[in-house]
């Protein structure tokens, strides 16, 4: 018969197979040591121990060995934190701790299977599974009201508002052809003025008007605009020979 | 003095069948356990005449009387089907909350209802595994549920039981489970098992 060791067939929760191949999928890290239960391998073990007739003491060290090294990376995985804590520990402290977790684990597993029991003795109970029934929203209750009242808060929201007057926005732009005929005029006694000068004593929509007239002058290449900086002022040069009316 | 109080017990007696059919409805259009106090609010009246008229319920659904019966679960009152009724239902409905539940998931399902709140770290020390699938499984299956967080910045999430997980075990409340130490074979019975052992090791 084949010495328990590596040849050592598992059949846990998460892994079915030889030891050997559990260790291979954990050293390529395709198997999460953490999710292992290395108890169940001991005892696996333990229990193949009475089907051995001769006793290979030195599979047994290496597999003693392969485990505690299991054991030692689990920790590790499990707990990063407190190896600092067991590295405190005396071997007869960690011994007590290890007992300890091992009863409290011991308990838990009791009361799994009574839960498993538990849940067995009452597959027969059937009743209705859904979520909780919405409440009904809390009523929100008004003061008493007169009809009257109502009737006169609805009349008075279906009158015509008053018309709003927009009297006092009224601006009167003057025609731009004013200002185009003004410029003409200018450029045929002058070359060159300034238009800040001759707009000096206009209002600004008048201003706004007579720029406008401007634009129209200089794309018709009757005049060329200079201004050196921005909102500095705007000199106006004429471009073209005076045009002759006859 | 107040000389019509004969007069209001005479009248008293009377709806208390009344009510008894009022919490029939109420626990038939539920579909969770409904406490004495949710019933009584309802119902609006007082909690001693609603657990006086449940007697009368329970009286008229309970095994062997109907295919209803009512039952005291997760601290409250539901209505189930009789357990003679079983078969039928199990050919109408499944129960997928409690099917094929491993014994990874009984196990941390026992450390929550007794140990919870608890953490996933928690659980990951009383078993020895990691424990995050386990417990994902679990709140998909509504019997655990998140209930806050460990002291201090970033603390890890703890979880407790629900009250579908003592309704599925037919639990009356967390305090229905059985003292820790009334369970298992303790340690006298790991050292029997390994003398057996021992035993059917040839010498």
């Amino acid at each position: 018969m084949a010495p328990p060791g590596p040849a050592l067939d598992l059949d846990l929760e998460t892994f079915e197979g030889p030891f050997d191949l559990l260790l291979t999928l954990i050293l390529k890290e395709e198997l999460r040591l953490a999710e292992v239960d290395v108890a169940d391998i001991v005892v696996t073990f333990a229990e193949r121990l009475p089907e051995v007739r001769r006793l290979d003491l030195d599979a047994c060290g290496d597999f003693l060995v392969l485990v505690g090294a299991l054991l030692e990376i689990k920790a590790r995985e499990l707990f990063p934190d407190v190896d600092v804590d067991l590295a405190e520990l005396s071997p007869e402290e960690a011994a007590e701790e290890l007992a300890a977790r091992l009863e409290a684990y011991r308990r838990i597993k009791a009361a799994a299977s009574w839960l498993t029991e538990r849940l067995e003795a009452e597959s027969d109970r059937y009743f209705r599974l859904g979520p909780a029934p919405l409440a009904p929203q809390p009523e929100l209750r008004l003061v008493p009201q007169e009809p009257a009242a109502l009737a006169e808060a609805v009349r008075r929201l279906a009158q015509e508002p008053p018309e709003v007057s927009l009297s006092h926005m009224a601006l009167a732009f003057p025609p731009v052809s004013r200002f185009v005929e003004r410029f003409r005029s200018v450029l045929r006694r002058r070359v060159r003025f300034s238009f800040d000068e001759e707009m000096r004593t206009l209002s600004r929509v008048e201003q706004a008007s007579a720029f406008l007239a401007l634009l129209e002058l200089r794309k018709q290449a009757e005049l060329d605009i200079e201004q050196s900086e921005p909102f500095g002022p705007i000199g106006v040069r004429r471009l073209v020979v005076e045009r002759s009316v006859a | 003095m107040n000389p019509v109080t004969p007069t209001l017990r005479l009248v008293d007696a009377e709806p208390l069948e009344r009510l008894s059919r009022t919490l029939e409805a109420l626990l038939v259009v539920a579909s969770t356990p409904l406490s004495v106090a949710d019933l009584a609010d309802a119902a609006a009246v007082d909690e001693v005449r609603v657990e006086a008229a449940l007697h009368l319920v329970g009286e008229r659904y309970s095994e062997g009387r109907s295919g209803i019966v009512l039952e005291r679960a997760a601290g409250g009152y539901a209505f189930r089907a009789a357990r003679t009724e079983a078969a039928a239902c199990a050919r109408l409905v499944e129960r997928p909350v409690e099917r094929g539940l491993s014994q990874a998931a009984m196990e941390t399902l026992a450390v929550v209802a007794y140990l919870g709140p608890c953490t996933r770290p928690d659980i990951a020390r009383l078993r020895g595994v990691a424990a995050d699938s386990v417990v994902a499984g679990l709140v998909e299956r509504r019997l655990l549920v998140e209930a806050g967080r460990e002291p201090g910045v970033g603390g890890a999430v703890r979880y407790r039981t629900t009250e579908l997980f003592e309704r599925v075990f037919g639990l009356e409340g967390l305090s229905e489970l059985p003292r820790l130490d009334d369970l298992g074979d303790g340690a006298d019975g790991i050292r029997e098992r390994l003398e057996a052992v021992a035993e059917r090791r040839p010498a």
